[in-house]
């Protein structure tokens, strides 16, 4: 087959090639077009995954308070709620099922809604995580913020939690690069993102090999990004003798 | 190594184009005795499954017809295999010859044609508007900073794009995955109105919970001649196929079948789609062509 990456220098309106593969004004060429997408996708995936961090880490926290069974009960619930039911459906009870219930909701915009589907289900995710990370320290670590006199917020703050997420760092990293491959389902509530322009353009253009490759490499290196910078973040948080960088982990 | 590599990859390159077809699907089908037929699962009445493997339509029928012809050709009974195609992967299969028919919803364009041929043209698409019947809106010229839905992945998406841009009017496009969705979008009232081919929006409005709700207003959008998709260069195939839409159209078959699907009620649940011949399919049937879509814009 004959390749036709020119494709990408069409201007969107009326087909003719653009000098520079850029139009300028008014008018988009497919790649500034592509562009713009990659952009919606990387906001859509950076601002869920801010909640799903957020959200995660307090719910994950909160599943392994030793003293308070209902609260305990209530973060359970949230992971079971948000892990059990696949993100497409979730996104359509967000954008269908909810503002029909609820009318006021008809005006919140589709991208805080995906933003939000998206970020609850990771934070369940990252709960899970969380919860495992916690788990994994031995329990004398809990003990010895007891017994230097520190509350149970103290001894998260400053013994339990620094540990735990430094051992979670790996699963996180790989819940990050899911969080932003799953952005690509935003397509199905009108969200410009590069999936949705994969299915336009190759619609328009007749280019679908071209237009799939173009997107395939952008996906690939927006989740690689993700990997070097958890894998930065990694390295510079490392603490000599705690779980040492390809050893055999242990304390 | 890394030539190594590099001539691997120009090899598997090579061999990817050398996979061309003969292009002789009498031939092809003389020789295996089956016949490859591309349908849709829901083109609205031109091509949609009715479960379990079979499938039904407007052009489906129309197919059959061909096929019936070219088991005369080749002098025998032919199998006849069906393969779904969506738009995405209709004209790959075409080409590579996975699919030797494509009895569909394919619009037929300049671009295209470079790839793939296309049958006389059987059915003219309308792009037309479909709003709630209380709205008050009966033209494209009232939605301006109104919301508008139509399917992503289709011809609509561009040419609400173009208005923009020709008449400096703004619209709120929000965009449905599929057609059904679209219409959700327009039926919970997220959008105030479904720009989209005119048999798809009637197929929807009968569908709907209550259809009186609903109407096609406005003017005609655009025209696209949708055809039967075939390969490119194989003159005795699309002679064939050619022959019989004549035939059909001049023994007045062309418009029973039409009657039978857009009309009259239609399987799996009896609905009708209640959309009556349109002057523009009327027109291409009185002079039978397959120009593409290009030639109808100049007008």
């Amino acid at each position: 087959m004959a390749w036709d990456w020119q494709v990408f220098c069409k201007n969107t309106t009326d087909d003719s090639i653009s000098p520079n593969c850029w139009a300028g004004g008014a008018d988009v060429t497919y790649l500034e077009w592509m562009i713009h997408a990659w952009g919606w996708t990387l906001s859509v995936a950076a601002c869920a995954w801010v909640i799903a961090v957020v959200v995660g880490s307090l719910v994950g926290t909160v599943r392994t308070l030793p003293n308070s069974p209902w609260l305990v009960r209530l973060a359970n619930a949230w992971v079971e709620l948000f892990r059990n039911i696949p993100i497409l459906v979730q996104l359509f009870i967000w954008y269908f099922v909810l503002p029909k219930m609820f009318p006021a909701m008809q005006a919140i915009p589709g991208f805080l809604l995906v933003v939000f589907a998206l970020g609850f289900f990771t934070s369940a995710r990252i709960a899970e995580q969380v919860r495992a990370g916690v788990q994994a320290l031995p329990k004398g670590q809990r003990y010895a913020g007891m017994a230097v006199g520190f509350t149970t917020a103290q001894t998260y703050r400053y013994v339990i939690l620094p540990m735990a997420f430094r051992i979670i760092l790996p699963p996180l990293t790989s819940e990050s690069m899911n969080l932003l491959k799953n952005s690509s389902v935003a397509f199905a509530v009108s969200i410009a993102e590069l999936t949705m322009f994969a299915m336009q353009a190759q619609e328009e253009t007749s280019r679908g090999i071209e237009v799939y490759l173009a997107v395939t490499a952008l996906y690939a290196l927006s989740a690689f990004a993700v990997n070097r910078v958890f894998a930065f973040i990694e390295k510079k948080v490392q603490i000599p003798g705690f779980i040492v960088a390809g050893g055999t982990g242990g304390h | 190594m890394k030539k190594q590599l590099l001539a691997l990859a120009i090899a598997t390159l090579a061999t990817a184009g050398a996979f061309a077809q003969a292009n002789d699907t009498i031939a092809k089908v003389k020789a295996s005795g089956v016949v490859n037929m591309g349908v849709r699962d829901s083109s609205g009445a031109l091509s949609y499954t009715l479960g379990d493997g079979k499938y039904a339509g407007f052009h489906y029928e129309v197919c059959q017809r061909i096929i019936a012809n070219l088991e005369k050709a080749v002098g025998k009974k032919v199998e006849v295999k069906f393969t779904p195609v969506t738009s995405q992967n209709r004209i790959p299969l075409v080409q590579n010859g996975t699919v030797d028919i494509e009895c569909g919803s394919t619009t037929n364009n300049a671009t295209r044609q470079k790839d793939v041929a296309f049958a006389l043209t059987t059915y003219v698409e309308e792009v037309r508007i479909a709003v709630k019947a209380n709205s008050g809106i009966t033209s494209i010229s009232q939605l301006k900073g109104k919301n508008v839905a139509t399917t992503t992945g289709t011809t609509s998406v561009q040419l609400l794009r173009k208005h923009e841009r020709a008449n400096g009017v703004d619209f709120k496009e929000v965009f449905g995955k599929d057609h059904s969705e679209s219409f959700l979008l327009l039926e919970s009232g997220r959008a105030d109105a479904f720009v989209m081919d005119g048999q798809i929006l009637a197929g929807n409005i009968a569908t709907a919970k209550v259809p009186a709700d609903f109407r096609i207003v406005g003017e005609v959008l655009s025209v696209e001649p949708i055809a039967i998709m075939i390969r490119k260069d194989d003159p005795a195939f699309k002679k064939l196929a050619d022959d019989t839409i004549r035939d059909m159209i001049k023994s007045g078959d062309m418009a029973k079948t039409y009657d039978k699907w857009f009309v009259q009620p239609i399987p799996p649940k009896n609905t009708r789609v209640g959309l009556p011949l349109s002057d523009a399919t009327k027109a291409a049937w009185a002079t039978p062509n397959d120009k593409p879509v290009e030639d109808y814009m100049k007008k």
